[in-house]
């Protein structure tokens, strides 16, 4: 193997500046996964059809499979890792994530909880559909979405601080 | 009492912070990379495999082909072990194959010190093939002629039964009776649970371990052993939590091979992991399955005689086998009972992937074509198809007299009413009949039928086992599996209501390991609740009262005046607080007379079943120039007994709708006619539903309490997904008046349809 093979890599991940020499032929999640052992980065079809392995770059969420590891050179990464408080409190998404019922397997909560956190970012007060249309990258097979847009949207009205409408 | 209650899961936190691990992320990353060569032909023989190039490639380890195999065949599908050699499951599996069946087939396995080394090997592994004829449709596999794909089997039937009821024959001889005709076809379709089958292998002391995403540990166990000409007690298998199962993973998938190939290599740790490709080749899918009814009924809709024939398409090997399509025939008889009746099934062998278990096992193909046969009668008739179902449907008191279940309670009156009030339907299935235009709008519904676990097809046993730390918390283990389904909370909340300790400080060990957990095959017929709940509520009773005879050491009153409430060892004459759990539990561990570690194991044979039902509504927007069904409004009504966490069996409820959906309107694994070729084998040309493609989902609950469980609970975690796909057909008819009779009921299918119903009038 050549040494052009790998490149030492610099980023921050959930706020804490790392570095390490990568493979350049490595996904993203290759890199959070085997060399930081963040687990919560699923793989689950490494082409970015699934949602699962999504991580918010700098404010924005990719899908890090089909997002070279290269790439992240110099980037602020978020895993969900990195979205409890330091004392293991849990955001406010995660725990409307809980009490809403929207986990199941959890094997797609991970990239869900980042979307949702990008979204909610955002400040803004979507429809329902609009909320769906945001969501669509994920996919689920076990809950049928109806929890997590719930999960969403309430947190969605919280942080906005307005009261949710009441549902149909 | 926490029984009732919805709770949060008792693994939620963990998984909304990503701190759960699943196979993978416990797998070392020092392991092994196994990668499989597959055929690129439907059906052949191998000739020869030339591994010479590939052993070049750096990294290789070792390469394994299918002449290095042991010669025994092995069963795979997750049934319990019958000691009875004719109820065996069939043994037609090798861990790699000479003898090709479906595109994909494995014919040889690489092992490298990483997956780049291994699937560059993997491609350059050389098979040569001596090429056989294909055949992908059932009953073209029966015909005279076709290839034959195990030679055991003549014209591909794996297996054929049938049920003879009165005399059929005689029967529709009686002057005036309406024949109604139709055949039901099921597509192909793919578990798609978001975690791909993985595992991995490592000897250890002695024994084989087998780390994966199974639903089956227990099973899986005996699998690998058969496969591999060993003991099965040196087989270890440990089961973390899994990434979604839907029965794909209630068989044996790559375990046996990635068991097989650590071993090769000296014990070392080897990861097989499936590509989502591989997932949806090389894995399992649902049976495909034709159905063709005839009913003979008189004018007012009675059914004087019935004929069903079905034709299950296995795929090219046994897996699950007869069983799927055998117990969508034995739903026929029973839910619209008929004094004439034949039903023959048949489950065909074709070079397609293999078919086994998924989501309610054979009753969406069944309870489809029988509910779109249900309008179909009604429709010819001019019947209402509600007032007919309530007349025509299983009548409460009803006994099977195989299994023995017996209908307690009016559930399918009680789950119409609801959900027929929260549709309206009365009123928009007369206002959508006879619409013109191009936007059509129409309401249906299904009915459906569905038993509790296995017995008396196979057994039912169920292990507990609960052993009390000094605190006077509880472990709980089980062999029944987490999965998704929130398994580990119900059993959760009835070991504390029944030993009387809180909800918190019981800990269902979550993880399986075959060398610790009790006995308990795992997570399939929708059996968790019913079957685990029994050995719980068996343990925990048992437990309670060798609790009460141990405190009267240090209460000095008899067991029988007493009983734990709270966490505490209460004198129910008087209701006083005798002293709590933790300090009886510390006090006899540390004792220096008489020392003990409360526990307590049991095992409880099941032999019984119980019958769930309800039926699902749905309305639809039909645009006919679009040729696209739009779902408005849709519900399921489900009698599943007694819930134990409601919020948790409504999430259930809505991920069986969804999966519905996806099979009613848009999934369907395609097939290269020429090659065999899976063409659609990702997330991306494979439509599952996604959170654009549905309106909300409306679960509702009649809850009568099963008299045959331990907590009035009977099955929940598959039927959702049975009434969804008839529903919106028979929704479909009432907009346009076209008939369905395939699914799924995408725009390819619509655009034929309504062609042939000359819907599209101004292009004529």
């Amino acid at each position: 193997m050549s040494e052009q093979q790998y490149k030492m890599i610099h980023c921050w991940i959930n706020g804490c500046e790392r570095s390490a020499m990568i493979d350049v032929r490595a996904s993203l999640t290759d890199m959070l996964r085997n060399d930081y052992r963040l687990t919560s980065v699923k793989k689950g079809c490494e082409v970015g059809e699934c949602g699962a392995c999504n991580v918010i770059i700098d404010g924005e969420c990719f899908n890090s499979c089909i997002y070279l590891a290269v790439w992240a050179e110099g980037k602020h990464i978020t895993t969900l890792e990195g979205l409890m408080g330091p004392n293991g409190e849990l955001s406010d998404i995660q725990q409307a994530f809980v009490d809403e019922t929207a986990i199941q397997c959890g094997f797609c909560s991970p990239g869900f909880i980042l979307t949702a956190e990008e979204i909610l970012e955002r400040g803004k007060i979507y429809t329902d559909d609009e909320l769906r249309k945001l969501l669509s990258g994920h996919l689920c097979r076990c809950t049928g979405y109806e929890n997590i847009l719930r999960a969403v949207k309430k947190t969605m009205y919280a942080r906005n601080g307005k009261k949710m409408p009441k549902e149909q | 009492m926490v029984i009732g209650k919805s709770l949060p899961r008792v693994d939620a936190l963990d998984k909304a912070t990503g701190r759960t691990k699943y196979t993978d992320d416990l797998c070392d990353r020092g392991a092994l990379i196994a990668k499989i060569v597959h055929s690129d032909k439907a059906h052949a023989y191998v000739k020869s495999v030339d591994i010479k190039e590939a052993l070049k490639v750096p990294g290789v380890v070792k390469i394994l082909t299918c002449f290095d195999v042991p010669e025994q065949p092995f069963p795979t599908a997750g049934h319990p072990w019958s000691t009875d050699p004719h109820h065996q499951d069939v043994a037609d599996r090798h861990l790699l194959t000479r003898h090709v069946r479906y595109y994909g087939d494995d014919v040889a396995a690489v092992v490298a010190e990483d997956e780049v080394s291994a699937v560059q090997a993997a491609r350059a592994v050389k098979v040569e093939y001596d090429v056989l004829p294909i055949v992908l449709d059932a009953q073209e596999a029966m015909k005279d002629g076709a290839p034959l794909l195990h030679k055991k089997y003549a014209n591909n039937v794996l297996a054929h039964t049938d049920i003879r009821r009165g005399n059929y024959e005689e029967a529709i001889k009686e002057p005036g009776l309406v024949k109604v005709e139709g055949w039901y076809d099921t597509p192909t379709v793919q578990h798609c649970h978001i975690e791909n089958a993985v595992c991995y292998a490592y000897e250890e002391a002695g024994k084989v371990v087998v780390v994966a995403s199974t639903q089956i540990p227990h099973i899986v166990r005996r699998c690998v052993g058969q496969a591999l000409g060993i003991d099965w007690g040196r087989v270890r298998i440990i089961k973390p939590y899994i990434g979604g199962g839907f029965g794909d993973k209630q068989d044996a998938l790559y375990e046996p091979l990635c068991a097989w190939l650590s071993m090769q290599v000296g014990g070392r740790l080897v990861k097989l992991e499936c590509t989502r490709e591989e997932t949806f080749v090389n894995c399992r899918v649902r049976h495909a399955i034709r159905s063709h009814i005839i009913s003979y009924v008189r004018a007012d809709g009675t059914m004087v005689g019935r004929k069903l024939e079905c034709w299950s398409n296995q795929g090219a090997y046994a897996s699950h086998g007869h069983g799927i399509c055998a117990k969508g025939m034995n739903a026929f008889p029973q839910l619209y009972p008929c004094p004439n009746l034949e039903a023959d099934s048949w489950t065909v062998f074709t070079n397609r992937s293999v078919a086994g278990a998924m989501r309610a096992y054979g009753m969406p193909q069944a309870i489809f074509a029988v509910e779109c046969h249900t309008d179909d009668i009604c429709r010819k008739l001019g019947l209402d198809p509600i007032e007919y179902r309530r007349r025509a449907v299983m009548p409460k008191g009803y006994v099977d007299q195989f299994s023995k279940n017996e209908l307690y309670s009016d559930s399918f009156n009680q789950t119409i009413d609801v959900g027929m009030k929260y549709m309206d339907f009365e009123r928009k299935y007369k206002e959508y009949q006879n619409q013109t235009g191009d936007i059509r709008r129409g309401i249906g519904m299904s009915v459906f039928w569905y038993n509790t676990a296995v017995w008396p097809i196979s057994l039912e046993t169920s292990s507990c086992r609960m052993v009390m730390n000094q605190d006077g918390s509880v472990q709980v283990q089980v062999g029944e599996t987490e999965i998704g389904q929130g398994a580990d909370t119900a059993f959760a909340q009835m070991a504390a209501d029944t030993l009387g300790v809180p909800f918190e400080k019981v800990h269902v060990v979550s993880c399986q390991d075959t060398d610790v957990t009790p006995y308990g095959t795992g997570a399939y017929a929708s059996r968790q609740t019913y079957t685990a709940g029994m050995a719980i509520r068996t343990c925990a009773e048992d437990f309670k009262a060798h609790i009460l005879k141990v405190a009267f050491d240090y209460t000095r009153m008899q067991p029988y005046l007493c009983d734990i409430v709270d966490g505490n060892i209460v004198r129910i004459t008087d209701g006083r607080v005798l002293m709590s759990l933790a300090d009886l539990s510390a006090s006899v561990l540390y004792s220096l007379d008489s020392s003990e570690h409360l526990t307590m194991e049991k095992t409880t044979q099941i032999k019984t079943n119980a019958y769930s039902f309800g039926c699902g509504f749905a309305e639809v927007e039909v645009d006919i120039p679009m040729c696209k069904i739009k779902l408005l409004k849709i519900i399921n009504v489900h009698d599943a007994g007694i819930l134990i966490n409601p919020a948790l069996a409504k999430a259930q409820v809505e991920g069986g709708m969804s999966m519905g959906i996806g099979y009613a309107l848009s999934e369907k694994l395609i097939y290269d006619e020429k090659t065999g070729k899976a063409l659609n084998n990702n997330l991306l040309d494979y439509k599952l539903s996604t959170f654009m493609d549905h309106p909300h989902l409306e679960v509702a609950f009649v809850e009568n309490p099963e008299p045959t469980s331990a907590y009035g609970t009977k099955a929940l975690g598959e039927p959702p997904v049975i009434p969804v796909a008839p529903a919106i057909r028979n929704a479909v008819l009432n907009a346009t008046g076209v008939a369905l009779y395939e699914l799924p009921m995408d725009p390819h299918l619509l655009f034929r349809k309504f062609q042939e119903a000359h819907l599209f009038a101004k292009e004529e």
